[in-house]
């Protein structure tokens, strides 16, 4: 176990040394970025030079680069054009994503899992198929409609929330962003269930348990739930990564100042050090809850064992 | 782990939620002390004076700084604010005297020194401002802003400070309307605190305006109280101005619309058509120094060739402004029919109809004026347009729309997007387009030679087609060291005549401001600048 956790853990380094590289090029590929800054007149060259040299634009790419990932290392992911340290933007804008994501995840597991339950044991009948209707609508209904469908219905026709979300993001005002960021996913997550629990009703070890005479609730959450939630487990890890990043349109919409909304500012002003840092973070999100998903897999089926 | 990243989450919520009631526990009910929320965009760059090149930005230092002169918010004309006077006797040497009694909100007075160390700080190279372009004409900003290499001087010998309250400005060359220049918030005065403690100052900046700064997170939000010993005239009417950061204008727009925000600035293109039915006559829409027009790369060979004049007057009569500007901006565009913008009224120099029928949509006239000049460069045009902001995808379709139907050829007019300003402004001022791309040009002050000279003035900064014409230069030279201003007019007035013939650029039309108020709101309108008059809105 001991030893493959450290082969994964340093799987990791490769992985997260070719994504930043990828990403870092793709900003600089964009263009400069010193000629947005002076808006619609053109910079004079003595400027666009001293500003180049203050964001370490004039040297070679690879060089930067370099430079970057050694400043990364010691924990200064450089300064954003408007003169804030990004670690700064990083300590506003992650707390809020991570408390809108978890909002997300909750929705995921609690109601995503107990429509997938309800239906796998229920199949063809009426709320079977009702549901599976329901989350064929809402996979097919793009995010952006349904938060704004939402923003308008219940923020400005009936009043019962605001339609931008304050800037301490509590919890309660993330509710309603927070469904609509899951919303695509939790059809996702009550299909899989869904699917893997009608499959395992059939296993033999199911029949044994309830040949044992074990009380019905108990074959289903300890037998057959533990069993098939492993694929939606999976998802729900992977997930917790999409959703950080692609949270760009929910918090755009709710006026939400996270990680999104960072990386859409970072982009639209090509500044690298902002959507390198951040995309870097995101990366080593991504890595650990997948680790994490894997090593899950052992506590849910003990027959898979990592040597 | 997971326990630490709880415990940061728990101190934030707890930090936020202390600001929150910190901030939002002022005064409320009573007229003069209520407070009102307005949006807000993030400022590009660091807010100094100098640093600041665009409206958002501009918004906050109107509000903290008052400068010599300041803009009629209703006539756009230059009056003395801290000025007393401002003499000259050759446009080239001004004595510039400031009125007694001003300090900033931190107690320090208003001195030439204010003005003088300011003016070297935003000019010198080492610092790197934005706008530092705007202290050009003094003399010695070449050493102290070479175009190349390294500064030979810290700070502009044409600065003199004679008394306490007296300077004197050298300029290196005739400029008579210099004076009306300084209402720009680039020639704010900066206190000592700016240059004592600059981090500090940069994260809540000090300025001598009807407002001081409470709190502001970068980013996010800023609360603006009024300042009670401001000793102005043009005293704040509310007790201040919540500015918030959004995301999005639609979600302003949202804000406003469930009471959730009480002034935006900025009606989304795709609600201007609801805009007037929700709210009414709390709608705003009103003429701003903005202009926008489609340039040309003089530096390509076919487009510099000489009788190409013909092709781009054509074009221009091709284009339906008034059903472009009725459909897609619901009358929030006024087609142009000259260079610069109504906003500086006939005596400013606003040439109504200047264009003439060269800006007149006329189908026939309009094909025959391309095919004698020899047809479009390669049969087609592209126009290029930054797609990530405004409605530029829109009305350059609907152009090229218009060009195509005049030319009987679908393929006649293409629009060709890139996909950032930042990339846009990259490629413009490389010389990298072979098309026409939009100009948009919104005034600093508003004078006319700030739509002539920035733009159409052999290599200025914002000449980004390379147009160049010596006799335009001539008359912009001659309108400069006019001492008499209704002779600089007309000499300007007579450059943008030259800019026609040739057809510089052509004029589509004039932007006006948007904006919509909330029910508790009353006086609320926008200056020439397409920003809220703030002082003047009253609350309850």
């Amino acid at each position: 176990m001991g030893r493959y956790v450290l082969r994964r853990l340093v799987q990791m380094v490769p992985v997260f040394i070719g994504a930043t590289l990828l990403i870092f090029l793709m900003v600089n590929v964009m263009g400069d970025p010193v000629a947005g800054l002076c808006g619609e007149r053109q910079c004079d060259a003595a400027t666009t030079a001293r500003l180049k040299q203050e964001f370490g634009l004039d040297r070679p790419v690879w060089q930067q680069y370099l430079t970057y990932m050694g400043n990364v290392f010691t924990g200064d992911f450089g300064t954003a054009f408007n003169g804030q340290p990004v670690t700064e933007l990083m300590a506003t804008a992650f707390p809020v994503t991570a408390r809108l994501t978890l909002v997300a995840i909750l929705f995921e597991i609690v109601v995503g899992v107990t429509l997938g339950v309800v239906t796998g044991m229920r199949r063809g009948r009426p709320v079977d198929t009702g549901v599976l209707l329901g989350t064929l609508v809402v996979i097919s209904v793009p995010t952006f409609v349904t938060g704004l469908l939402l923003q308008l219905l219940l923020g400005v026709e009936w009043g019962w929330i605001k339609p931008s979300v304050s800037l301490d993001a509590g919890f309660g005002e993330l509710i309603v962003p927070g469904l609509v960021l899951a919303s695509v996913s939790l059809a996702y997550v009550t299909r899989l269930t869904r699917t893997s629990l009608a499959e395992n009703r059939r296993a033999d070890y199911v029949r044994t348990a309830v040949a044992k005479g074990l009380p019905h609730h108990r074959v289903v959450t300890r037998h057959l739930l533990r069993n098939s939630l492993i694929p939606v487990v999976t998802f729900i890890g992977a997930d917790i990564g999409f959703l950080m990043g692609g949270a760009i349109v929910t918090e755009r919409i709710f006026n939400i100042h996270g990680v999104g909304y960072q990386l859409y500012q970072g982009i639209l002003r090509q500044n690298t050090q902002t959507v390198v840092g951040f995309v870097t973070v995101l990366v080593l999100v991504f890595l650990v809850t997948n680790l994490l998903v894997d090593l899950l897999y052992a506590v849910l089926d003990p027959r898979i064992r990592y040597a | 782990m997971r326990g630490a990243t709880h415990a940061r989450w728990a101190v934030c919520a707890v930090a936020a939620a202390l600001l929150a009631t910190a901030c939002g526990g002022g005064g409320s009910g009573g007229d003069g002390s209520a407070v009102l929320t307005s949006s807000w965009g993030d400022p590009q760059n660091p807010l100094e004076p100098a640093n600041t090149n665009e409206v958002q930005g501009g918004k906050v230092l109107d509000m903290i700084f008052r400068g010599l002169k300041r803009y009629d918010p209703e006539t756009a004309q230059a009056q003395n604010m801290l000025a007393q006077s401002i003499e000259t006797p050759d446009s080239q040497n001004f004595t510039i005297t400031l009125k007694d009694g001003w300090t900033f909100s931190n107690g320090e007075k208003v001195t030439a020194r204010s003005f003088v160390d300011a003016w070297n700080y935003g000019a010198s190279l080492r610092n790197g401002q934005k706008a530092a372009e705007f202290f050009k004409y003094i003399d010695g900003y070449d050493r102290v802003h070479p175009r190349t290499g390294t500064q030979t001087a810290d700070t502009l010998s044409g600065l003199n400070v004679v008394d306490d309250r007296t300077f004197t400005v050298r300029l290196s060359q005739k400029f008579s309307s210099f004076p009306d220049t300084l209402g720009y918030a680039v020639f704010s005065p900066l206190p000592r605190a700016f240059f004592d403690d600059h981090e500090a100052w940069l994260k809540k900046p000090v300025g001598n305006g009807p407002y001081t700064i409470a709190s502001y997170t970068r980013g996010a939000q800023m609360n603006l109280v009024r300042w009670d010993a401001y000793p102005g005239t043009d005293k704040a009417r509310n007790g201040g101005v919540t500015l918030k950061v959004y995301t999005d204008p639609n979600t302003a727009y949202t804000d406003l619309l469930a009471g959730n925000l009480d002034l935006t600035d900025d009606v989304p293109a795709a609600q201007l058509k609801n805009a007037p039915g929700d709210l009414g006559g709390r709608y705003l829409n009103q003429p701003a120094g903005i202009i926008q027009t489609i340039a040309f790369p003089y530096y390509d060979k076919e487009w510099g060739r000489p009788g190409m004049d013909k092709v781009r007057k054509g074009l221009s009569m091709a284009i339906d402004r008034d059903r472009i500007t009725a459909t897609i901006y619901q009358r929030t565009r006024v087609p142009a029919t000259d260079w610069t913008s109504p906003v500086l009224g006939i005596k400013g120099g606003d040439s109504k109809g200047l264009c003439g029928e060269w800006c007149t949509y006329d189908p026939a006239r309009a094909k025959e004026l391309i095919q004698q000049g020899g047809g479009l460069p390669g049969g087609q045009v592209r126009i290029t347009y930054n797609a990530d902001a405004g409605s530029h995808k829109q009305w350059v379709d609907a152009v090229c729309n218009s060009i195509n139907n005049v030319l009987g050829d679908e393929r006649a007019c293409v629009g060709s997007p890139i996909g950032t300003f930042a990339d846009y402004r990259d490629k413009t001022t490389k010389q990298k387009l072979s098309g026409p791309f939009r100009a948009g040009w919104q005034m600093d002050y508003p004078l006319i030679q700030n739509f002539l000279q920035p733009l159409y003035y052999t290599d200025a900064p914002s000449n980004d087609g390379k147009w160049s014409n010596e006799e335009f230069d001539r008359l912009v030279d001659r309108a400069n060291a006019e001492t008499d201003p209704a002779k600089a007019v007309a000499l300007f007035q007579q450059a943008e005549e030259v800019v026609r013939d040739d057809m510089a650029a052509i004029p589509l039309w004039y932007q006006n401001g948007t904006g919509g108020y909330g029910e508790r709101l009353s006086g609320v309108k926008l200056n020439p600048f397409s920003v809220p008059v703030y002082t003047d809105i009253k609350v309850g």
